[in-house]
């Protein structure tokens, strides 16, 4: 794991750790760094399916609700109006689409991260504490095909990074 | 307009080059600590200790006045009939109002792209969710008896087998309120998680590297992570937007379906909206004003941040006064005996007192904020959020009890006075809203170090576009 002092270099070490052939490339920083995703080649993001599912799902419900409720279940006359008075049932139905939505946006975003993780190797690393303040790093795993204790290092040093450190299972 | 903006300096705006969003001299580490020592200091400032106090005792006026409400019943309160929604709908729709800049702030003004949002957007949010809070409290005690009225109100499937009447304004306004509670909560929640990541690594107690540990969930910054992040953060953004513009609107539709004179009005939904966003803004100003001098954070709420809220301002009540030109001129146009009497009651009637101060407070008033020297100048600038937070309470109170004290019957006219009881709930409000305000501000970050950071990387590389680091990287 290489520590770098800027985003521009944890961009740019990214992406020739990339070309180098490394697969197993993470990248940490403190906040998002636009132009990231291109460097590790990180395929689309699932979130924006989910969500489209889950508002999606949040009309049907809401006004599956409404419709069963007034029109099956407990038909009230009111003013002579139609039980399936389906204008009055669009404000409900909407909310509902937003609510179902929003909430699978945060929830499939934290289980897509694997959040709550209790325990990563990552935090081994001391000076990784960095990494939440004004610290770049950029880890290579050991599961990677190309992985080999000594070169990877030396691959790493060759950004002329801050520091290079192994992190520990 | 936004990528024009993130490609070329030349389009900044002479006021962007003069105040920046971020003070000069900063830099990744000092912002982080600026932010996290208002928290992790250890110092806390008398001024905490004064209003926290203070907005501890109206608390428990609060608790009192609702009480004594659950055991008498609402017969304690000013509201009969005629009147039979008084102080309860008026703050209610006062508070409601009060929460929209947050999700203003947050998210229209995040898609729209405008960078100075960033560092008021924490501390807005937090607002709408402890005024929404307080909002909520009034329907519920309203009905009486709350824990009976859930049937009334929530679609379960009680052994009564009595369901809601989705047909009713109300029961849009239980769904819509809900769930802007639950989409600002979890909104806010999102943004905090990078935030208790940083404090979980700079907290010197066990307790609180433990209780931010648990907060952050194991976030680690990881560029996976940042990628889905990013992208679920955008879609609540993009879904609270027509949310907060709906809710505003159903709350207005409690009145506009009615029949009543004065309720009974089109333009109701944008004039609540405009409103509702006028009334955010002047609380964000209220409490932003001590708060970024008490905690020293001027570098980052900075004075193009007042400007620019400021202007929102203005805008809005002018929306707002357009909207009262507009039920004058429909009393006068529509050649509708009720509508034309209702207006000239409201005029000249019992309560022309409130009509006035509200021209006052919400029309007159604001007009100052045209001049840049009064919108460079806190104090007035405090006055003024403080004359449109009173002037948007009359509104409310204006719209419900001059409509409603004299309607179609003469036989049927009465007054409203509020009680002490009345009283009691509205100003234990403010003091429970205070109270988490303040206790908030004790326990996490007030301004988001993430959007700020992120923000600094920005403005210190303004001639990038979104990808713009390949240029730097090659």
């Amino acid at each position: 794991m290489a520590e770098f002092a800027s985003a521009d270099e944890l961009v740019a070490a990214a992406r020739r750790t990339r070309e180098a052939g490394y697969r197993d490339v993470d990248a940490y920083s403190p906040f998002p760094v636009h132009g990231m995703d291109e460097a590790l080649a990180l395929p689309k993001s699932s979130v924006p399916l989910f969500v489209l599912l889950g508002a999606l799902a949040g009309t049907a419900l809401g006004f599956g609700l409404e419709y069963w409720v007034s029109v099956i279940e407990y038909p009230i006359m009111v003013g002579g109006k139609p039980f399936f008075s389906w204008p009055a049932f669009v404000p409900v139905a909407y909310e509902t689409t937003i609510l179902l939505g929003g909430l699978t946006a945060a929830i499939s975003m934290l289980l897509i991260n694997g959040l709550p993780m209790p325990y990563h190797p990552v935090f081994n690393v001391e000076r990784f504490s960095q990494a939440m303040t004004d610290r770049f790093f950029l880890c290579i795993e050991a599961t990677d095909p190309k992985f080999n204790r000594e070169e990877t290092k030396k691959f790493l040093e060759g950004f002329h990074p801050y520091q290079v450190s192994e992190v520990e299972e | 307009m936004a990528s024009v903006a993130h490609s070329a300096p030349e389009t900044h705006t002479p006021d962007e080059v003069v105040q920046p969003l971020i003070a000069p001299g900063n830099s990744y580490k000092s912002i982080t600590e600026k932010i996290s020592n208002v928290i992790l200091s250890g110092k806390t400032p008398m001024f905490w200790f004064f209003w926290f106090s203070l907005a501890f005792l109206f608390v428990n006026i609060l608790g009192l006045s609702a009480t004594v409400l659950l055991l008498i019943g609402t017969g304690i309160w000013g509201v009969t009939i005629p009147i039979g929604w008084g102080f309860a709908i008026i703050n209610f729709v006062w508070w409601i109002g009060i929460g929209h800049a947050g999700t203003l702030i947050s998210a229209v003004l995040l898609l729209l792209n405008q960078r100075w949002r960033t560092s008021i957007n924490r501390f807005a949010e937090t607002m709408t969710i402890f005024a929404v809070l307080c909002a909520g409290m009034f329907p519920l005690l309203h009905t009486g008896r709350p824990w009976l009225a859930a049937y009334w109100l929530m679609p379960y499937p009680s052994t009564m087998g009595v369901w809601p009447q989705f047909r009713s304004p109300l029961i849009w306004d239980v769904f819509a309120v809900s769930t802007y509670l639950t989409i600002s909560a979890v909104f806010w929640i999102v943004g905090l998680i990078p935030d208790f990541a940083a404090l979980r690594e700079r907290a010197t107690s066990r307790f609180g590297k433990v209780a931010y540990g648990m907060l952050a969930m194991g976030w680690r910054g990881s560029a996976r992570h940042w990628h889905h992040y990013e992208i679920a953060y955008l879609l609540l953004a993009g879904l609270s937007t027509p949310l907060v513009v709906s809710v505003h609107s159903i709350v207005s539709l409690d009145f506009a379906v009615s029949v009543i004179p004065g309720w009974h009005t089109t333009i109701f939904p944008p004039y609540f909206v405009a409103g509702a966003i006028y009334a955010g803004f002047a609380m964000v100003l209220t409490l932003g004003i001590p708060m970024r001098k008490v905690w020293k954070l001027e570098d980052f709420i900075t004075m193009r941040h007042i400007d620019c809220m400021a202007k929102v301002m203005l805008a809005t009540g002018l929306f707002v006064a357009y909207g009262y030109s507009i039920e004058a001129f429909m009393g006068y146009y529509s050649a509708n005996t009720y509508e034309g009497f209702m207006i000239s009651n409201r005029m000249f009637g019992p309560y022309w007192w409130s009509y006035w101060s509200l021209i006052f407070f919400n029309v007159l008033i604001p007009q100052l904020l045209w001049f840049r020297s009064i919108r460079a100048n806190i104090p007035a600038l405090f006055g003024i959020s403080m004359s449109i937070n009173v002037g948007m309470w009359l509104e409310r109170f204006v719209i419900v009890v001059t409509s409603l004290h004299r309607d179609f019957l003469p036989s049927a006219w009465g007054m409203y006075y509020p009680t002490r009881w009345d009283w009691g709930l509205f100003t234990g409000t403010l003091g429970f809203f205070l109270f988490m305000m303040l206790l908030f501000i004790r326990i996490a970050p007030i301004i988001s170090i993430t959007e700020v950071r992120a923000l600094f990387f920005e403005t210190k590389h303004g001639h990038r576009n979104k990808h713009g680091t390949e240029e730097a990287a090659a």
